[in-house]
């Protein structure tokens, strides 16, 4: 029973993980503050339900298109949209305000575009919904696939961003803006590649969710609000924290479901989220702010 | 800008009381060219989904059948109008659908309002109707505070019932299979923690426990839960037969999946709103045959039949088998009784809704107390129809299929 649940959880907490670790990287990177996140995801998701149902391409193989319109697009909105907020603003504070207000209103735009095309009927199919059978516990697969895309572009973006250049290149961006450009670092260019690489992930979040979340046009906010809580609770910017904190909790979701009451389990993530602020404000692996 | 005179006015006046005092006719008939109709329902928003499915299309079949066949009859006027509709986005929030009733009745001054979609909103728009004197046909609110509201508010109608018409049809149906011994003696309930399900919850838990159930699983999720594995995992091992879920359509979709992952297939397999939705059958694949839930439909019903077909035709999607036939049936109701009366005379209108019969959809209506009282409470997927098992003052239910056949993993 308790392995059944912590397995159950990690499975859930790789969900959450997938679809925060876009979001680390807009706000950590870039400094926007998307509130359009969760949107971009369902839009993802809506991408892979044409694909899937209309054209019979199947969701993994649908990634290879959709991933790349998530990057694409969101490359397109931060040149557009948001270059013109970076470039005024002087500080990270005015940035992130202007952010908030601008993908507010992206938000609904994005929300209205989806409401227009599809309506605002619920949306489902089902791929990969089998069961997988792990040392006694049942797993469907397609919640398996996502907790696997979710370590793997966690660590592989880890790897990018801790074993290269252009990662060090990036991290330099995301800790000090300011002093980024004395080293001959384009931090527009650098930023709006990070605002995209976002896209890309909560595109990939998207589609996997997709095969086995029930989703309508009007339900992104609810990946926004999940999206934040475990960057924030990671630590702004930090791949690996956005990792550890979806599984977190993913775990404590599913023990608290399993073994006190389902009733409680937004209580329970809520207790956590303000416990880490309270022990460590700027996240589990942020570094604290100066 | 033109300039009135107290003179021009009281000339103005005087002509007017004249012409009508003459005429006998009314003066409204004069330059009217269609009857107003004005709604605010959610097109954005967490509701959006569920009016787009029960509500908003039966107000676009409505008008498009009423304007096809050339109008209502205003017989005191001597015309026959069109419907001509003012429609607003409540963008999901209780506020903006009071806001646009208002606005609806004073400066649009529209000829009649139609409800928005659910529980919760129809309750805070409830007084709006009814200061504005504008009938209110609640045809998604399911609550079971209906006979004391129709005392406060004289205007309104409540289409859907309340939380123990379902809970208790459900617990009869269930004492009936057990008594017979196709069922044992335990149930289990998960309930989402917000309106709906709290309500039904609260109702049927003493319902099961007065029947002489085992109930060896109540518990509550909160609302935008995603994933069920907790719930499943631990419901399947009490050896329950009887699985009940008072669920938000997210959440029946979510479940029904779950349930077959963990191959967790209990003889009754009861959900919330969104069993009776079109698409549930393609969600759920061919284990969607045997799931029982909320509402229903008459399958013999050559009307009913008919209203499928128009309303997938106009829509692109076929209606619910719950809320939608019933929000079309008070449609019906309204037209009648504006007919009736012949006139857009909302006070006549009203107490003809309350005290006529009416040819609907769904057969004869005559509402008791303001209520509609002919309700399919719970429901059964039988050979691609959901179809009702148990009804309060109705007939022609059909025999519940229990246990249901197991599920058929997924592909």
């Amino acid at each position: 029973m308790l392995f059944s649940a912590i397995l159950t959880g990690l499975i859930l907490g790789g969900t959450y993980a997938l679809v925060a670790m876009g979001l680390t990287l807009q706000y950590g990177v870039a400094r926007i503050m998307n509130l359009a996140y969760g949107d971009i995801i369902i839009s993802a998701s809506f991408g892979a339900f044409v694909l899937f149902t209309a054209l019979g391409i199947n969701p993994l193989l649908g990634m290879l298109i959709v991933i790349p319109a998530g990057f694409a697009l969101s490359w397109l909105i931060y040149a557009v949209m948001l270059q013109p907020l970076a470039r005024r603003s002087r500080d990270r504070g005015r940035l992130e305000g202007d952010s908030i207000l601008a993908t507010f209103g992206l938000l609904f735009v994005i929300q209205g575009v989806a409401l227009v095309i599809f309506g605002s009927g619920f949306m489902s199919y089902s791929y990969m919904a089998v069961p997988v059978d792990i040392l006694g516990t049942t797993i469907a697969a397609n919640r398996l696939l996502a907790f696997g895309l979710a370590i793997t572009f966690g660590l592989g973006l880890w790897l990018v961003l801790t074993r290269t250049r252009f990662g060090t290149v990036i991290r330099a961006v995301a800790s000090n803006p300011a002093s980024a450009p004395l080293v001959g670092i384009n931090v527009d260019s650098v930023a709006r590649f990070a605002f995209a690489i976002g896209g890309a992930l909560a595109a990939a979040g998207g589609v996997v969710v997709s095969m086995y979340l029930t989703f309508s046009a009007t339900m992104g906010v609810i990946f926004t609000m999940k999206a934040l809580i475990v960057v924030i609770m990671g630590g702004v910017g930090n791949i690996m924290g956005a990792l550890a904190a979806g599984l977190i909790l993913g775990l404590v979701e599913t023990l608290v479901a399993s073994f006190i009451d389902p009733g409680l389990t937004l209580a329970a993530t809520y207790l956590i989220f303000l416990a880490v602020l309270v022990v460590r404000p700027q996240g589990l692996f942020g570094k604290a702010a100066r | 800008m033109t300039t009135i005179s107290r003179r021009t006015v009281l000339q103005g006046m005087g002509v007017s009381a004249l012409a009508t005092a003459l005429s006998g006719l009314p003066v409204l008939a004069q330059g009217r060219t269609a009857i107003r109709i004005g709604y605010a329902i959610s097109k954005t928003g967490p509701n959006a989904a569920g009016a787009g499915i029960s509500t908003t299309p039966n107000y676009l079949l409505w008008v498009d059948d009423v304007n096809k066949a050339g109008g209502v009859t205003l017989s005191k006027l001597g015309v026959t109008l069109p419907l001509e509709v003012t429609e607003y986005d409540d963008r999901s929030t209780a506020e903006e659908t009071v806001r646009a009733i208002e606005r609806l009745a004073t400066q649009d001054n529209v000829d009649l309002i139609l409800p928005t979609w659910g529980t919760g909103a129809n309750l805070a728009s409830g007084p709006t109707f009814d200061r504005f004197g504008y009938p209110q046909l609640a045809g998604t609110a399911v609550t079971d505070m209906a006979p004391d509201l129709v005392q406060r508010w004289k205007h309104s109608f409540w289409m859907l019932g309340g939380g123990h018409d379902y809970a208790e049809a459900l617990v009869a149906l269930l004492v009936k299979q057990r008594d017979v011994g196709t069922i044992n003696n335990k149930v289990a309930i998960a309930s989402v923690a917000d309106g709906f399900g709290i309500d039904l919850s609260k109702a049927a838990t003493p319902a099961f426990t007065e029947a002489g159930f085992e109930l060896v699983y109540d518990k509550t999720y909160p609302l935008g839960t995603s994933d069920f594995a907790p719930v499943i995992n631990e419901v399947a091992g009490l050896g329950v037969d009887t699985f009940i879920a008072f669920s938000y359509p997210p959440d029946t979709f979510a479940l029904t999946q779950q349930s077959v992952v963990a191959n967790f297939s209990p003889k009754v397999f009861y959900l919330g709103v969104g069993t009776a939705f079109p698409i549930y059958p393609g969600i759920a694949g061919p284990n969607h045959n045997g799931v029982m839930g909320i509402g229903g439909i008459d399958p013999d019903s050559e009307a009913l039949a008919a209203y499928f077909e128009r309303h997938t035709a106009l829509n692109g999607q076929a209606p619910d088998s719950w809320a939608s036939a019933i929000t079309y049936a008070s449609l019906e109701i309204l037209q009648q009784a504006i007919e009736r009366v012949g006139d857009i005379d909302r006070e006549a209108i009203s107490a003809e809704i309350s005290s006529g019969e009416f040819d609907t959809i769904i057969g004869k209506v005559k509402l008791v107390d303001n209520q509609l009282r002919s309700l399919w409470t719970v429901g059964q997927w039988q050979d691609g129809k959901f179809v009702g098992l148990a009804h309060t003052e109705r007939d022609g239910s059909r025999e519940p299929v229990v246990p249901k056949q197991a599920w058929v993993p997924a592909a």
